[in-house]
């Protein structure tokens, strides 16, 4: 009797997963057509819950349409679709299989509204869904879900899971989101400290606030259990945290080294005190913008190069402009520093109002291309790719700017000019003409500087302001009219700074490092790096 | 690239346009108007927000004439531009009310703007409408406060993160920009927090300086702070120029709006204008008006400031519609005194009640502040918000805190007999300090 009900289960189980049966399709298309009724958050979630009841892997696509703000309903029949922007409309693909049913306008549509407590229900509801995907990428998602929002009933999916996989990395991962699901459940005591010692070895922030609140909710060996480890990952993760801040220093040093190595070649090698050094980097951002907005509407799959077509450009314009200036205004005031100062202060306010006049006041989107977007961990460390590649870059423009200073002609003769001009001058050089492409090339840096500062900065006429005071104290501090000097004052002050920050406030950290400098500059007037020598007196 | 250099050469020719309109307008300035004065900076680190008002305003007074004027008079605008340098405002102000004679003031837009104006108001009586969310903790005869007070903004916005609907929130960053604003909006928050029953240790303030723009080490501060096993939000009253790298932060961060979301005060859809906003879906903003309201009146409005400032990319957001009630008001205050004398207008603004754009009425109340409804919205991938929650009537804008204890005591009532700012209860007189 036994064996024969078991057969019949057995069979109705085969038919069951041999046929995605019309009914159990019939069903799912009922439950997603009630989205239409539900009204308000709540009611939405409530068939969010039934879809994922449904264990079914085709609901995949309807939920992450609805949790992308895709999902719409159609006023005329109140069905529902899978909706994709197609021009001025919207392309209606059917909610299961995916394929086209029909076009609509937007205003015969009702987008299905979410917050982010709905996102977050149908994350967790995918996470469980997922488990299976052939895409590792998507299985490894699943399991940080799982491991976010721990519950008992993960364990069995997570168990099965675990049997089929062959990825160690996310085998590892579904461990862990086994684990954690564990210090919820009722198991005995035995697996629970099991399972801590498992999430202590992956010791991350989200480890620590799952054990903080394991410590909180339980009692006797557990909990003894996860107050050790979170001694121990505190412990490490101290050690994680200042690393982190080295890295954050690095990097603000390598957003300072790029503003400030312009400045650098204008006032450190020619000693034009240059206040539109600011807009030249501004000029190369709106470059960049130009460059993409002429991508995105006649070219848009070059949009990963925009930053590469852009660098030539930007130099171009921004050493154009310098050139300008350096032609029409600053050689008529050579020797008069305070005369200098307040002209490029007025060419500088005239630069930001045609800016604002030309492309309007407000702040103008740059967009990041794919591989300046996103992050990577080492350790418990996350380095953003973007403020990688501006270390990268930072350090390329200074390589080269030091090989033509040191290694080619006319870099000799820009030195030469400042050592002694009227020597050099006896020798056949022509000193105007080096003089206006000193300057072209320093505003020229500027400007690219500008293409690497748009990725992390506002696009705005004002962008040049943020910069100029910190190129300035970068430039003194390591050392007029040495390029070494520049490159070691923008790590030290980004370091500083960064190191600073955490124990004074942001505000407060400029205050500390403003004052440092003022004190040290009091002690060596001429920066870190001094230049010796008869030019510094000439 | 075409699109941009015709673009160019409408904005210069509108630029020439514009000049010969002004001066044809100081040539008619003898014929009998009526002067609006718009103090926004045009130029300076402000121009990226003031700009678009003093647009809204010449729309307004534009729409207005077409529809007759005011008393049988045509408007006039009379348009300075302060340059984002708060004594300048002072000045420009005691021009426009000395000099030119206007009837009433649109401008200012940070705290420190208003308070520079606000001994010339007083001096020579004029009318100031302010049209941007601010800290309260002031009310002035001569001030007409059309934008959030703290009640109508940061009040309903932390009740809708401790919802459950908002996620039922129990830790807090509340990260801001080192001024009044925030600082004034942070102290009445912790209050209300406190109040709440949140304890001191789930509560971390941060500041940092205008135009900050290297956000890593605040971010990774806020990521450790979220990892305490507790549900943790970011109530952000950073302004300006520094939200857009904060976002971007964020989002290379990997910190998702269903993790920690952010609750922004200062975010419209004019900065979100600057951004790539798919990785911030899901961060929410708390204003009394968004552009995405479905209502006849919104929809009209947008598309009156497309066909005015000639490109329809062009957003609005919520100190526009402050304009347009505030605006609205005077006129309809003009119209039942009969007479654009300060004074009188000021007594008659009281009780008055215009449509707002989100499909209400907003009334101008004793204390000087209007009735607004309170709406959350998170953020889209095309840079718009959609409202989440909404507060079920309207709020009336409370100039004094009643979490703060130097101000719990204080009212405003400018009606007589009372006629007080700064009234005090408790000692029944009229007199009292705040925490300004």
């Amino acid at each position: 009797m036994l064996l024969l009900r078991a057969i019949g289960l057995m069979l109705l189980l085969t038919m069951a997963s041999l046929l995605p049966s019309k009914a159990a399709e019939a069903d799912l298309r009922a439950t997603i057509a009630k989205f239409a009724a539900a009204t308000g958050f709540s009611a939405t979630e409530a068939v969010v819950h039934e879809l994922a009841a449904s264990g079914d892997p085709a609901v995949e696509r309807p939920l992450s349409a609805l949790a992308d703000g895709n999902l719409y309903i159609r006023k005329s029949d109140a069905q529902v679709f899978v909706g994709k922007e197609a021009g001025d409309g919207i392309e209606l693909l059917d909610p299961l299989s995916g394929e086209k049913a029909a076009d609509a306008a937007k205003a015969d549509l009702t987008k299905i509204k979410v917050n982010n407590g709905l996102r977050r229900t149908i994350r967790d509801a995918l996470g469980t869904l997922t488990l299976r995907a052939k895409d590792a990428s998507v299985r490894l998602a699943a399991a940080a879900t799982m491991f976010k929002t721990p519950d008992a009933a993960n364990i069995e999916p997570l168990d099965a899971a675990i049997a089929a996989e062959t990825d160690p990395a996310v085998k590892t991962m579904f461990d862990e989101a086994r684990a954690a699901s564990i210090l919820v459940s009722d198991k005995p005591e035995a697996d629970k400290l099991a399972a801590i010692s498992v999430i202590a070895t992956r010791g991350d922030r989200d480890a620590l606030s799952l054990l903080t609140s394991v410590e909180a909710s339980s009692q006797g060996a557990v909990k003894d259990a996860a107050t050790a480890a979170i001694g121990k990952i505190n412990s490490t993760l101290t050690l994680w945290d200042a690393g982190q801040n080295i890295w954050y220093g690095i990097s603000l040093g390598s957003v300072l080294l790029l503003a400030a190595i312009g400045l650098a070649i204008t006032f450190g090698v020619m000693g034009v005190i240059n206040m539109a050094h600011g807009e030249m980097v501004m000029l190369g951002a709106y470059t960049t913008f130009v460059v993409q907005q002429v991508i995105r509407t006649s070219f848009p799959g070059l949009f990963d190069w925009s930053l590469v077509i852009a660098l030539p450009l930007a130099f171009l314009v921004a050493a154009l402009v310098g050139l300008a200036i350096e032609r029409g205004i600053i050689r008529f005031l050579y020797g008069r520093p305070l005369e200098t100062l307040l002209a490029t202060w007025g060419v500088s306010l005239i630069l930001q109002q045609a800016v604002r006049t030309i492309f309007g006041p407000t702040n103008q989107e740059v967009g990041n291309p794919s591989w300046m977007s996103g992050s990577f961990d080492i350790g418990q460390l996350a380095i953003t790719w973007n403020r990688l590649w501006i270390l990268v870059f930072a350090l390329a423009v200074f390589g080269v700017l030091l090989y033509v200073m040191k290694r080619t002609s006319w870099g000799l003769q820009m030195r030469a000019v400042t050592a002694n001009r009227r020597m050099a001058a006896s020798m056949g050089i022509k000193t105007p003409w080096v003089d206006a492409l000193t300057f072209a090339l320093g505003s020229g840096i500027a400007g690219i500087a500008g293409v690497a500062l748009s990725q992390i900065d506002n696009v705005s006429p004002n962008l040049g302001r943020g910069y100029i005071i910190d190129s300035f104290m970068v430039v003194v501090f390591g050392g007029v009219g040495n390029l070494w000097g520049t490159l070691v004052g923008a790590f030290s002050l980004g370091i500083v700074n960064k190191f600073l920050e955490p124990y004074a406030g942001a505000v407060l950290g400029k205050i500390v490092v403003l004052v440092l400098i003022i004190l040290f500059i009091q002690k060596r007037p001429r920066g870190l790096f001094a230049l010796k020598g008869r030019a510094v007196e000439a | 690239m075409r699109g941009n250099f015709a673009r160019i050469t409408k904005i210069l020719s509108a630029g020439v346009v514009a000049a010969g309109l002004l001066a044809s307008a100081s040539a008619k300035a003898a014929e009998d108007t009526i002067k609006v004065g718009i103090l926004h900076s045009l130029s300076g680190t402000m121009a990226i927000s003031e700009t678009t008002l003093k647009d809204v305003m010449l729309m307004l007074i534009d729409e207005q004439n077409a529809k007759g004027g005011l008393l049988g008079k045509k408007l006039e605008a009379v348009v300075v531009d302060p340059a984002s340098n708060w004594p300048l405002f002072a000045e420009k102000a005691r021009e426009l009310i000395s000099k030119d004679k206007v009837a009433a003031v649109f401008g200012c837009w940070t705290s420190v703007s208003r308070k520079s104006v606000l001994p010339v108001f007083s001096e020579l009586d004029n009318i100031l409408f302010y049209p941007v969310q601010y800290e309260g903790e002031e009310s002035e005869r001569n001030v007409f406060y059309t934008g959030a007070a703290p009640n109508q903004q940061a009040i309903p916005a932390v009740d809708y993160l401790m919802s459950a609907d908002g996620g039922s929130v129990k830790r807090w960053v509340l990260e801001g920009t080192d001024y009044v604003y925030p600082r004034t909006t942070n102290k009445i928050l912790e209050a209300y927090l406190k109040a709440k029953g949140v304890p001191a240790e789930d509560i971390m303030v941060n500041y940092t300086p205008f135009g900050f723009s290297d956000w890593q080490t605040e971010v990774s501060a806020i990521k450790k702070f979220g990892s305490a096993g507790k549900k943790t939000a970011v109530v952000s009253t950073v302004n300006g120029d520094a939200n857009v790298p904060f976002y971007k932060e964020l989002g290379n961060q990997g910190i998702k709006a269903e993790d920690i979301p952010v609750m922004a005060f200062s975010v419209g859809e004019e900065e979100l204008a600057g951004l790539d906003t798919g990785p911030l879906v899901g961060h929410l903003a708390a204003w009394n008006y968004f552009e995405s309201i479905d209502t006849p009146a919104n929809k009209k409005f947008i598309d009156d400031w497309h066909k005015f400032i000639k490109n329809d990319k062009r957003t609005t957001n919520d100190p526009m519609e402050a304009h347009y009630i505030g605006f609205n008001m005077w006129v309809k205050a003009v119209e039942k005194a009969g007479t654009t004398d300060p004074d009188k207008v000021i007594d008659a603004m009281v009780g008055v009640s215009v449509p707002n754009l989100t499909g209400g009425y907003s009334t101008m109340m004793p204390n000087h502040h209007i009735t607004k409804p309170v709406l959350i919205g998170e953020i889209q991938a095309d840079g718009q918000f959609e409202t989440v929650s909404q507060t079920p009537g309207l709020v009336m804008g409370d100039e004094w805190s009643d979490y703060l204890p130097d101000s719990k005591d204080l009212i405003s009532d400018w009606r007589a007999p009372l006629s007080c700012g700064n009234f005090n209860v408790a000692t029944g007189k009229c007199g009292g300090k705040g925490t300004n």
